[in-house]
């Protein structure tokens, strides 16, 4: 679940942004980053003012000042309100700047005063051939065809292994329920980036607790996880529930042919996956009452690990020191969930994973997931 | 005495870093990058106010001129390279962040050099003011920033970084990982346990040190985020410390620091500019050990909890008892002044100073560069705090082991305080040029 992620992201953004008006008194230098080429958007309480409607594909910057009173937000729509880009928690008299590619369509630019709403829209046209800078490369385009098939697989495999939790929790089998809870999770841990893409159904299916916003009604895995464990019930509630989640992972299932992916994206996603780990997984919040953490960290290292593998035919050329490394990080990761790893193929209760050990995993994913971060920038360096 | 109290501990970094602040905030230029460098003028601007500021309080309560704090308040650059490292007779600065770290269990020898050859880079770059790698807003927008960016903006803030060896880098459960074993000094010894002490394993050892300090706490705490990040698979932070209030001066002739306890501390330290003492006590000596820590020195740090609420509820009488001077003046007992010469035997025979002072240890001295601490409360109300020990010399086990044995056995001031980690280093001479690196000598 990604929430929590990218408002840290984004208050992080809305730090360095501070940080570089502090230092831009010193010495005044012509918004050079930004250039002609910047689409300047001018973010009020009331209006988002672009300044211009129609631009070519490809790498895309968006130069957001708010001049309005309260702390904004801005997305770019696709299709079905689908999150290009975003950035949120841009205070007041601040500014802040989204790289991103962007294909050829049309799209809509939200600005969100005060955070809520569907926010002040602005329509706009890109235009051309464009897309990923690095789509040139026939190697990248193959891999973002790969991928997408892989999204897929992993979405048409979800949904029989969900159907079958569901089906455990109609019968009120509460023990085949939770030993088929983990399970049904692992495509669309392995895939997260992507799943997240359409805005709608992460926070139907994969909303932990703590996240719920004020009226939205708590549904999905975690919702589950929480009755078979800390409840030990299966009520009418948990029987729709079940259903309401099989239906609602069809729908993303449905969906994927339509997900943005580029090269860039698949870099970038594979650093979100470890990202969730060391953020949720290594302190067991993710699956807080089943403990089946040690089950999602491996779906987001192997679906991390596939964007890589694919990736790496053009990463290991541009940087070949890079890919030694990354090599080398994957495998050790791999070989420490092993030793987690029983006979039966479910992995060590997270609960049972001492301080010292969870240290272990986090210097592990520290490990890789600062090389990680440099993989996009490989990939679309010319 | 609450007056001098007051005027005495009125004057830390904050000072300067709310100058710095307010100036920058007023700014309203934002989005343009800029290097650390180019700002160095009007921050040193707001530092030098407050610098001004710590000046007139000083010369209210002390005859002398303060002369180091100039130095110590224009956000300089101290230098990194040179024959012994930055950070030991470097003047003491404000602000602390110290870090240990373990090596990996997949490192290799080779992966340890090419990082610390990048960390001896790094430090280079931060302790002379400079943003690490190609900057922190520059670059593939594609990829994260070589530099974190939080320091931006801000002067060099004095900042020296310091790297020690652990005993366990050169031996680990009998292994030895790095091919070293043989290159361990006799003196990095592994401390023995002493009397009293309560020793938290994760807040102790560790296979590399590096000590950050700086006049202004961001800049410390970005340099070991950075070298941490650096580190990243090849080392992992075991622990960290920060610290406040430097707690002793290397520089006698400015005024004497005061600990949490609110005594003078650090009244006959050695000073940075006594190359005599520092040859005799400080600095490892041809001949000494191996010569890869010639012109080196060994830090031993202890983190030392303070009993803050029953050391509060103790009469001022029995206060200057514990520690044999006055507390306000920081006097020996039976003296007026606080550099007056001792007489040890006017003090309470277990009293810290009768116990501590080289009088009473064949002229045994340590240089001392320790900070107080507060990490918030410990869940039962009470301040988490105390003081961040710190002492280098050239021999630990002719110098701080024998002098915390007697310590621990009488010294009237353990009823207040507990010692809660420890640590044990071999810190390399300095790099002398660029070119060299961390841990050359050792490893070349």
């Amino acid at each position: 679940m990604s929430a929590r992620r990218r408002s840290t992201a984004a208050a992080l953004l809305t730090l360095a942004v501070a940080t570089a008006t502090l230092a831009g008194c010193a010495e005044k230098k012509d918004d050079k980053e930004g250039g002609g080429d910047a689409v300047k958007i001018n973010a009020t309480d009331s209006a988002c003012e672009v300044s211009k409607t129609s631009f070519p594909a490809g790498h895309v910057v968006l130069d957001i000042s708010n001049k309005g009173s309260k702390t904004t937000e801005v997305y770019v729509y696709g299709d079905g309100d689908k999150i290009i880009t975003e950035r949120e928690n841009i205070g007041p008299g601040t500014k802040a700047t989204i790289n991103a590619e962007i294909k050829a369509g049309a799209y809509e630019i939200a600005c969100k005063p005060g955070m809520v709403g569907d926010g002040v829209r602005q329509k706009i046209t890109v235009t051309g051939e464009g897309g990923s800078s690095a789509s040139a490369d026939p190697r990248l385009a193959a891999a973002v065809d790969a991928y997408r098939a892989y999204a897929q697989e992993q979405a048409d495999a979800t949904v029989p292994a969900v159907e079958a939790f569901a089906a455990a929790i109609k019968a009120g089998d509460l023990e085949k329920a939770k030993s088929l809870y983990a399970p049904s999770r692992t495509g669309w841990e392995r895939t997260e980036p992507v799943a997240e893409s359409f805005g709608d159904v992460d926070p139907k299916t994969d909303t932990r607790e703590d996240k719920v916003e004020a009226g939205q009604q708590w549904t999905g895995w975690h919702k589950l996880e929480k009755s078979l464990w800390a409840d030990a019930r299966i009520g009418d509630d948990e029987k729709k529930l079940a259903d309401q989640l099989v239906n609602d992972l069809k729908d993303w299932q449905k969906k994927i042919p339509q997900a943005e992916i580029t090269a860039t994206s698949m870099a970038n996603g594979a650093k979100e996956l470890l990202d969730e780990v060391a953020t949720n997984k290594i302190t067991g919040e993710e699956d807080r009452y089943s403990h089946t953490d040690l089950a999602d960290f491996h779906a987001n290292v192997e679906g991390a690990q596939k964007a890589y593998d694919l990736l790496k035919p053009v990463a290991a050329e541009k940087n070949p020191e890079l890919a030694k490394t990354l090599d080398s990080e994957f495998a050790a990761i791999q070989a420490l969930l092993a030793k987690y790893r029983q006979a039966d193929g479910t992995f060590t209760s997270y609960d049972k994973v001492a301080e010292a050990e969870r240290k272990t995993f986090s210097d592990a994913v520290n490990s890789l997931g600062e090389p990680l971060s440099k993989l996009a920038a490989a990939v679309v360096v010319k | 005495m609450d007056a001098e109290n007051e005027q005495q501990n009125g004057t830390p970094a904050g000072t300067d870093a709310t100058n710095s602040r307010g100036t920058a905030s007023g700014s309203t230029t934002p989005g343009s990058t800029v290097s650390r460098r180019a700002v160095i003028g009007w921050a040193g601007a707001g530092v030098a106010l407050g610098a001004a500021a710590v000046g007139s309080v000083a010369a209210a309560t002390r005859q002398e001129d303060p002369a180091p704090a100039p130095a110590a308040a224009t956000g300089a650059e101290v230098p990194f390279y040179g024959e012994h490292q930055a950070g030991i007779a470097t003047p003491v600065q404000d602000r602390l962040h110290f870090a240990a770290f373990d090596v990996s269990e997949k490192a290799t020898r080779e992966s340890l050099v090419k990082m610390l050859k990048e960390w001896t880079k790094a430090a280079a770059a931060m302790t002379g003011g400079r943003e690490v790698g190609i900057g922190a807003a520059t670059g593939l927008p594609e990829a994260p920033p070589d530099d974190t960016g939080e320091a931006l903006g801000l002067p060099a803030s004095r900042l020296s970084l310091t790297i020690g060896f652990g005993p366990s880098l050169f031996e680990k459960d009998g292994m030895d990982r790095f091919g070293l074993k043989a290159k361990r000094p006799e003196a990095l010894i592994d401390l023995p346990n002493f009397k009293g002490d309560k020793l938290d394993p994760l807040r102790s050892g560790g296979d590399l040190c590096v000590q950050a300090c700086a006049d202004d706490p961001q800049v410390a705490v970005h340099a070991i985020r950075n070298l941490a990040r650096i580190g990243m698979g090849t080392v992992g932070i075991r622990w960290s410390q920060l610290g406040f209030g430097k707690t002793s001066s290397t520089t006698p002739d400015a005024q004497t620091p005061r600990n949490l306890l609110g005594f003078k501390d650090g009244t006959h330290n050695i000073a940075g500019t006594d190359g005599t003492r520092l040859a005799e006590h400080v600095w490892a000596a041809p001949g000494d050990g191996p010569d890869w820590m010639t012109g080196g020195s060994y830090l031993v740090a202890r983190r030392i909890r303070m009993h803050i609420e029953t050391w509060d509820r103790t009469s001022l009488k029995e206060q200057e008892d514990v520690f044999g001077r006055t507390k306000g003046e920081g006097a020996p007992y039976g003296k007026v002044k606080e550099h007056d010469d001792p007489d040890l035997k006017a003090m309470p025979a277990d009293s810290h100073v009768a116990l501590a002072h080289p009088d009473a240890n064949n002229g045994l001295m340590i240089l001392r560069r320790g900070f107080s601490f507060t990490d918030g409360t410990d869940g039962l109300g009470r301040l988490d705090a105390g003081l961040f020990f710190l002492a280098y010399q050239r021999d630990t086990r002719r110098a701080f082991v024998p002098l915390q044995q007697r310590l621990a056995g009488s010294d009237k001031l353990n009823e207040y305080i507990q010692h809660v980690g420890s640590a044990h280093f071999a810190c390399p001479a300095g790099v002398r040029k660029p070119g060299e690196w961390w841990g050359q000598a050792l490893f070349g």
